[in-house]
């Protein structure tokens, strides 16, 4: 069975070898030579390194050195898809398959989250873990975050008290909640556990990546592995990025998250229906992030998160087309985004009905 | 042609012989090198969990030594600077040492950095295509990241010091004049290199809206008045070390401009970070809450609270006693005052500069971070590979500018064992206070 497998590769790997780049003019077949003639090399040097056997190695190496993934041709778009395909179904002990849809014309995708109705039961948090095979353990990686807003802030009893208690000839220069500890993230925090949700004087606020129209996080990469697609989705090429977290600083959300250690995806858990910008398995040292749900979104579906809702709290829709919720919603609805004054344009927006 | 390799071949053999002290310093520093390479093996098989950062505090001690050590880098130009642009003769006689400084300082720079990237194999994908490498063809995100402009201007101060250092005591070497219009245009070319590295660095960091007390048009400056208060002190105390144990001729002129250049750029860092806190907190708000995390601590989290004490004190009391012309010339003292400018820096403008911008998160959320041990023992083997780097290069320097590593036209000749230079004032008491020190006419 392993060898026929390994087999499989090996004439696979011809195969890409043959066709991966047509001899158009003359450089390029000089550079193909230099190239293969240099992968070679380097692929026999890795064998050695790893002791194992050449198909493997050749096969491991070749996705090192694979291109930004917009820069290569389609056939080498197929190769590397190919090889992640086989990379990650023997990995995971099931049929994987690796989407690569392009972002069609006429789309651009938009989210709109009614803060009203949100209970706080973060069913969509477990929905995209399962969806996008996130790491399970050490450490675990949630793209949404739903904060727990206290009403506290605006609560009475600290409206009238201040510093300095006692006031004085000159009054109480500074009052009410001025002083009062804050809670983990502002006001609010991120890290509940209620027997029960709604609870009584909360309300719930979902956070996940906003999709930008200008995000800070593309600016700033320096190897152009995150970028915006035409439908409007920032998706990051796992294979290229180089781990430096520089958009992490960026992101004003702090929506992205790092792989600090090799992922932990259990092989029964692993959702094997992928596409390569969004929800394949990702390695360690790389930055990921929510991507929409490309694998579904691309085919017509809605992102798991949508799906899950249980009040209907998250609409999902194509922002060029008049008849579409989102659409409906940002025309009628009283809608806001996050941290607007930073000129980030969310495509994820906030209502209220 | 020849004289080239002669060159190389009577450095590379000076660097390698030495005293006793020598060697067991040289064995000293390997012994955190030993530890680096374990603690590199650590982080790279099982990635940057073994680090203490987290994806609220992703940025580190790898980080802060980066900002830090650019500063040095940088700070070269305050020796070199006076001595070619002002015509200083006792600066310029030193200018070479401060090229070398740059030189480790930088590799250091990178070492650091590779040590902070997740995925340090795939740093070749920084390579733009049109550098003629084959296979490799990386993408510049050139011009929109900052990150892209500092891998430029950090290996081309690189490139520009080295050269710079090399050519002239390649020449002192052979025994022929400098060329001057080979030689003085890359030298005014290094000057305003060195503002840019450090220029980009702040760039780098505080053009992220996310990150409110970085997000400030101080930060540039403020960046270079430390470098120049912090580097300016550690050539001091390399030439306190080479005059005494490498027998480098060090004119009294030469360390009390350092000073002066120390003393005046520590005031202006401190009268920066003054209209920072004033700004900041005299009304806060929101963006304020890093800045008063970073002096008094928040909700009980007070981590960082000793890093602002300490380095507050360090860099007021040294600025104070630099200020009395009597301290500051006071050779024994001086080099006491350095380190403590030398490591307030390191704290204000290190860990206590980079983990206060990056808590609370963006969201709002406080979490301390501690140095995992790994970090600590990486970020000691950058230091002792870049403090060997400059010990070996500071060498070489001081054998040619002493004319004892000489060209000589045919046959290798004998090279000296490294002779002993120690004055003998020095068996009596600190040897700047009787004896060693030329005047300017030296």
């Amino acid at each position: 069975m392993k060898t026929d497998e390994k087999k499989e590769n090996k004439e696979n790997l011809e195969k890409e070898e043959n066709s991966c780049c047509a001899p158009d003019n003359g450089r390029r077949d000089f550079l193909k030579t230099a190239g293969v003639t240099t992968a070679a090399a380097l692929t026999g040097a890795g064998a050695l390194l790893s002791g194992s056997d050449e198909a493997e190695a050749k096969f491991h190496w070749a996705e090192w050195f694979q291109k930004n993934y917009r820069l290569m041709t389609d056939e080498e778009k197929e190769a590397a898809v190919t090889r992640l395909e086989k990379r990650y179904s023997e990995e995971y002990d099931k049929n994987v398959t690796v989407d690569r849809t392009e972002a069609k014309d006429g789309v651009l995708f938009g989210y709109a989250l009614n803060i009203q109705k949100c209970i706080g039961c973060r069913r969509c948090v477990k929905a995209c873990v399962t969806e996008n095979n996130q790491s399970r353990e050490n450490t675990q990686i949630e793209w949404i975050r739903v904060i727990r807003m206290e009403k506290g802030e605006f609560s009475q009893e600290f409206m009238d008290q201040g510093s300095p208690q006692i006031s004085g000839k000159h009054g109480i220069q500074s009052g009410g909640h001025r002083h009062k500890q804050a809670g983990v993230v502002l006001e609010g925090q991120h890290y509940y556990e209620p027997e029960k949700v709604p609870e009584k004087d909360a309300f719930y606020f979902p956070m996940q990546c906003m999709q930008c129209e200008n995000p800070p996080c593309v600016k700033v990469c320096p190897v152009r592995t995150t970028y915006r697609d035409p439908d409007g989705i920032v998706v990051i090429d796992y294979n290229w990025c180089i781990g430096c977290r520089m958009c992490i600083g960026a992101c004003p959300y702090w929506a992205r998250r790092f792989n600090w250690g090799e992922p932990n995806l259990p092989k029964e858990e692993m959702n094997p229906k992928t596409h390569y910008m969004g929800n394949r398995p990702r390695m360690k040292g790389v930055v990921e992030k929510c991507t929409f749900c490309v694998q579904r979104t691309r085919k017509g579906r809605y992102t798991a998160c949508v799906e899950v809702c249980p009040v209907g709290a998250r609409k999902f829709g194509n922002l060029l087309d008049p008849n579409s919720e989102v659409r409906k919603i940002l025309d009628k609805k009283r809608v806001f985004r996050l941290k607007a004054e930073l000129e980030t344009y969310p495509k994820f927006f906030y209502f209220m009905d | 042609m020849r004289s080239i390799i002669y060159f190389a071949i009577d450095l590379f053999v000076y660097s390698w012989k030495g005293s006793v002290k020598y060697y067991a310093w040289l064995a000293f520093l390997s012994f955190f090198i030993m530890g680096w390479a374990w603690g590199n093996y650590e982080q790279i098989t099982k990635g940057m969990i073994v680090t203490g950062l987290s994806d609220q505090v992703s940025w580190g001690l790898y980080i802060s030594n980066f900002v830090f050590l650019v500063g040095v880098a940088a700070a070269a130009v305050t020796v070199v600077f006076p001595g070619y642009v002002y015509k200083h003769k006792p600066s310029r006689d030193l200018a070479v040492i401060g090229e070398m400084m740059a030189i480790a300082a930088v590799i250091m720079c990178l070492l650091f950095v590779v040590n902070h990237m997740g995925r340090p194999d795939r740093a070749w994908h920084m390579i733009p295509s049109w550098v003629p490498v084959p296979v490799f063809n990386g993408v510049f995100n050139w011009p929109n990241s900052m990150l892209t402009f500092d891998v430029v201007v950090l290996n081309g101060y690189l490139a520009l010091n080295a050269v710079c250092a090399f050519y002239y005591l390649y020449m002192k070497y052979v025994g022929k004049e400098i060329n001057k219009f080979f030689y003085i245009p890359l030298i005014y070319l290094a000057c305003v290199w060195a503002l840019s590295i450090h220029t980009v660095t702040a760039f780098l960091l505080n053009t992220m809206p996310a990150r409110a007390m970085w997000h400030h048009s101080i930060l540039p400056i403020k960046f270079i008045s430390t470098a120049f208060a912090a580097g300016p002190s550690l050539i001091i105390i390399a030439l306190f070390v080479l005059k005494k144990y490498a027998g480098l001729k060090v004119t009294k002129e030469a360390i009390n401009l350092l000073s002066l250049i120390v003393t005046w750029c520590l005031g202006i860092a401190l009268f920066l970070i003054l209209s920072e806190v004033v700004t900041e907190l005299y009304h806060a708000t929101e963006h304020s809450y890093s800045l008063s995390y970073l002096m008094f601590g928040k909700h009980g989290l007070n981590a960082l609270v000793p890093l602002f004490l300490s380095a507050m004190f360090l860099m007021i009391v040294s600025f104070c006693l630099l200020l009395i012309p009597s301290i500051r010339k006071n050779y024994k003292v001086l080099p006491v005052i350095c380190v403590m400018v030398f490591v307030g820096i390191w704290i204000d403008k290190g860990m206590g500069f980079v983990l206060p911008g990056l808590t609370p998160s963006p969201i709002g959320e406080f979490a301390e971070y501690t140095p995992s041990i790994v970090e600590i023992v990486n970020s000691l083997g950058n230091w002792a590979i870049g403090i060997m780097i400059f010990t070996m290069l500071a060498k070489v320097s001081v054998g040619i500018m002493n004319g004892e590593i000489r060209y000589s036209s045919g046959e290798l000749k004998e090279i000296p064992s490294v002779p002993e230079t120690k004055p003998k004032a020095d068996k009596r008491g600190l040897p700047w206070e009787k004896s060693g020190w030329g005047s300017k006419s030296e």
